[in-house]
């Protein structure tokens, strides 16, 4: 096949183009810049596209003797992932930019200029495994991503390879060392790409303005306290809610009304929720017939739970859970899984939360 | 497809070493000695460096004493913009002002942006016509009269579009106003006939890569009377203007390199310039709607081509020039677009911006430049592959909406 490897700058995609190499393919690697102002993350060491990442991704690309070209996408990324996720937070939700960024950026953009221009598909270093047209987690749990690519097509997936769904970090980061890649202890990135100090509340803060609201008990309805702006909250976050309360029980972030710029919390007990409506929903193959039973995964990193996926209002999905959540936010993707110990589970599709009760 | 096999229209980024410079160099490199020392040793580097800097003055028309090596073009265009900033505006205080392209190489308009920013310097920008020419007409209205410039600075030969400036007649003007010419000839020498003496300019950047030569070595001419303030300080080397042990091997090569280009340059243009005309029509023959950037091809300036005889810039309306440089690497075809950012983020072409060229226009060009080891070859192996590969990037588009 004719690949493009995404390549990041990082190990994974360091080894996933590397993989691809040895696989035998015809490779070309590619740097995607997302960042508006490049200056801006020179000094950074992640970010979207430093100057020092693109130069990581370009000597790899040089050790394994392939074409490399930087791709402009800030145009496409600003609008389609930064002004998304601020437009969601303003709105009240919690949205997922990684998740953005493959529907619309690596996914569509990327993939859709790599085959008008030749290439059969798109490399990319994401930890989970893709075979016969089919999504499954990585081998390695800690690092697995499939939450983040549910939300691609069966016409997507025919354009992606994931390399490194069988292996652990642990394992690439030994191919890296192996072939003497420079990137084999480069740190992982863990922040959103495009607010490199990781201050989500502060980037927020800056695009958003200071928009003061009353934090209400859910128990009482009394205005317990201020707060800056509602988008510095999301739902069953319990860490950071500057009020004080007459006991000492812990409170939750219920919901955030984003006309009032209303913050409701409460007790665990209230935090729960037993069944999740969603948007419209994308599958990863042939839309399966509702109702079914899954398990859902209701954000990232999240454990999964049991559930009868059930139709909804407006082609949304209806998920009753097994037993109640706490922490399911609007905006973030309900992610639906076969389980599968063997093969890993199986990615299904997933659904945008619009709302809990 | 390995750079053996490749076919390589890209000479005005670097052209092949020569043989005899290759040879030269050699030579050079197995003795010891530094130009500066007293003994045997040091006066025979001396006498290799000073004879090279003979044989490059009667190539260029310059007086060997204005010669001054130095690490290149980049060093060179640094050192008279700034040099020459500096020391004018020491004599003068009002003189501030200075009078330049925006097509200009990235080294000159970075010099000039930098004194702007931290030196108090005040720019006066040349319109340029749409060419990509620099008309004396246009430097005159600049110049104004001229007791408050530091420095003017036209390119001689443009390095993307290959749009050659008569500096001769800019020369004049300057001079009519007291101010002082400052030109990159970097593209220039060895293409288009360059005299520094007749062309009047006060200060001429050339390097050796370009033309056959090593990379990291280059020239300022710096006429005798030219007040020009150092940017690297130390032993003093060349005229006190420009301090580092002389690299005497690098100087060699660079002065076997610029003689043989300037004696063979006749021969060799018109040779490129009938490779360069069947390019440019056979690609249009295939692209119909492609536009030919800079002047038409036989435009004549000064008695002179008023185009580099091997460059052809070509706009490819609809398609993006990143994404045709790509198609066309991996067919072995080795060309160029405009500039990049330090991240490898293609850029629309500033020069093409200058000229008056839309955003989209400077986006969707290609430069081919020829050069000593073009072939027939070379052109049939771009117009095999050239229209599928427009068509091929227009359909790609650029993840614009």
């Amino acid at each position: 096949m004719r690949v493009l490897a995404a390549m990041s700058g990082g190990v994974d995609s360091a080894v996933a183009a590397a993989l691809a190499v040895e696989a035998g393919h015809d490779v070309t690697g590619v740097h995607l810049a997302l960042s508006p102002d490049r200056r801006t993350l020179r000094s950074g060491a992640r970010g979207c596209c430093s100057v020092e990442d693109a130069h990581d991704a370009r000597r790899v690309a040089d050790e394994l003797g392939i074409p490399f070209y930087v791709w402009d996408l800030a145009e496409r990324f600003t609008e389609d992932v930064v002004e998304d996720f601020v437009a969601e937070y303003a709105a009240g939700r919690t949205p997922n930019p990684c998740l953005r960024c493959n529907e619309r950026i690596k996914f569509s953009a990327v993939l859709d200029r790599a085959q008008a221009l030749g290439f059969d598909a798109v490399v990319t270093g994401h930890h989970a495994r893709l075979a016969g047209g089919e999504l499954r987690r990585s081998v390695d749990a800690a690092k697995d991503q499939s939450y983040v690519l549910a939300v691609l097509t069966a016409d997507q997936l025919a354009g992606a390879v994931f390399p490194l769904g069988s292996m652990t970090k642990q394992r690439v980061r030994e191919i890296a060392a192996e072939r003497g890649f420079a990137v084999a202890t480069k740190a992982d990135s863990h922040d959103i790409c495009f607010i490199p100090d990781g201050d989500t509340r502060g980037f927020l803060a800056r695009r958003l303005g200071v928009q003061p609201g009353p934090v209400v008990d859910a128990a009482t309805g009394a205005t317990v306290g201020e707060h800056a702006g509602a988008y510095g909250f999301t739902v069953g976050q319990r860490r950071g809610l500057g009020v004080a309360v007459g006991d000492s029980r812990p409170r939750y972030v219920l919901g955030i009304e984003p006309v009032t710029r209303t913050v409701t919390i409460g007790t665990a007990d209230l935090a729960g929720v037993a069944e999740v409506r969603t948007a419209p929903p994308t599958w990863t193959g042939t839309a399966p017939a509702l109702p079914f039973p899954a398990e859902v995964q209701l954000r990232a990193h999240g454990t999964p739970v049991p559930c009868r996926v059930t139709a909804g209002d407006d082609g949304g999905l209806r998920l009753l859970l097994g037993s109640p959540q706490r922490g399911v936010a609007p905006g973030q993707s309900a992610v639906l899984y076969a389980p599968d110990a063997e093969r890993g589970d199986l990615v299904l599709g997933q659904g945008t939360v619009l709302a809990t009760a | 497809m390995s750079s053996s096999e490749a076919v390589y229209l890209d000479h005005a980024a670097t052209t092949p070493m020569l043989p005899a410079v290759l040879a030269a160099m050699t030579e050079q490199l197995g003795r010891v000695g530094n130009a500066s020392s007293l003994h045997a040793s040091g006066r025979a580097a001396r006498r290799v460096a000073e004879q090279s800097r003979e044989r490059l003055a009667e190539a260029l028309g310059a007086r060997p004493s204005e010669v001054l090596f130095t690490g290149g073009g980049t060093e060179s265009d640094n050192l008279a913009v700034k040099g020459l900033f500096w020391a004018r505006r020491d004599a003068d205080s009002r003189r501030r002002r200075i009078v330049v392209s925006p097509a200009e190489h990235h080294a000159v308009l970075d010099s000039v942006e930098w004194l702007a920013k931290h030196d108090g310097a005040d720019v006066t920008w040349l319109p340029v016509e749409p060419t990509g020419r620099i008309t004396p007409e246009a430097l005159h209205a600049a110049l104004g009269t001229g007791e408050d410039v530091a420095l003017a600075s036209v390119m001689w030969a443009n390095n993307e579009i290959g749009t050659v400036s008569d500096l001769a007649a800019l020369a004049e003007v300057a001079h009519d106003v007291g101010v002082p010419l400052h030109s990159d000839a970097v593209q220039a020498v060895g293409q288009v006939p360059v005299d520094f003496a007749a062309s009047g300019v006060d200060a001429l950047t050339m390097t050796g890569h370009k033309l056959g030569g090593p990379m990291g070595a280059g020239v300022l001419l710096l006429r005798r009377e030219a007040e020009c303030t150092p940017l690297l300080h130390g032993g003093g080397q060349e005229r006190d203007v420009r301090s580092g042990t002389l690299d005497v091997a690098a100087i060699v090569g660079l002065q076997v390199a610029t003689t043989l280009a300037v004696a063979e340059r006749e021969e060799r243009a018109a040779r490129l310039s009938v490779l360069r005309d069947r390019l440019v029509a056979g690609v249009v023959a295939q692209v119909p709607d492609a536009q030919l950037n800079g002047t038409p091809l036989d435009d004549v300036v000064a008695g002179g081509p008023g185009r580099l005889p091997g460059n052809a810039h070509l706009s490819f309306p609809g398609a993006e020039g990143d994404a045709l440089l790509m198609l066309l690497d991996a067919r072995g075809v080795e060309c160029s677009t405009g500039s990049a950012c330090s991240a490898g983020v293609a850029r629309p072409s500033h020069v093409l911006l200058a000229t008056g060229a839309d955003p989209d226009r400077a986006r969707s060009s290609l430069r081919f430049s020829l050069g000593h080891t073009s072939t027939d070859a070379d052109v049939d192996a771009v117009l095999d592959v050239i229209g599928p590969v427009v068509e091929r990037a227009r359909r790609a588009g650029m993840g614009r909406r």
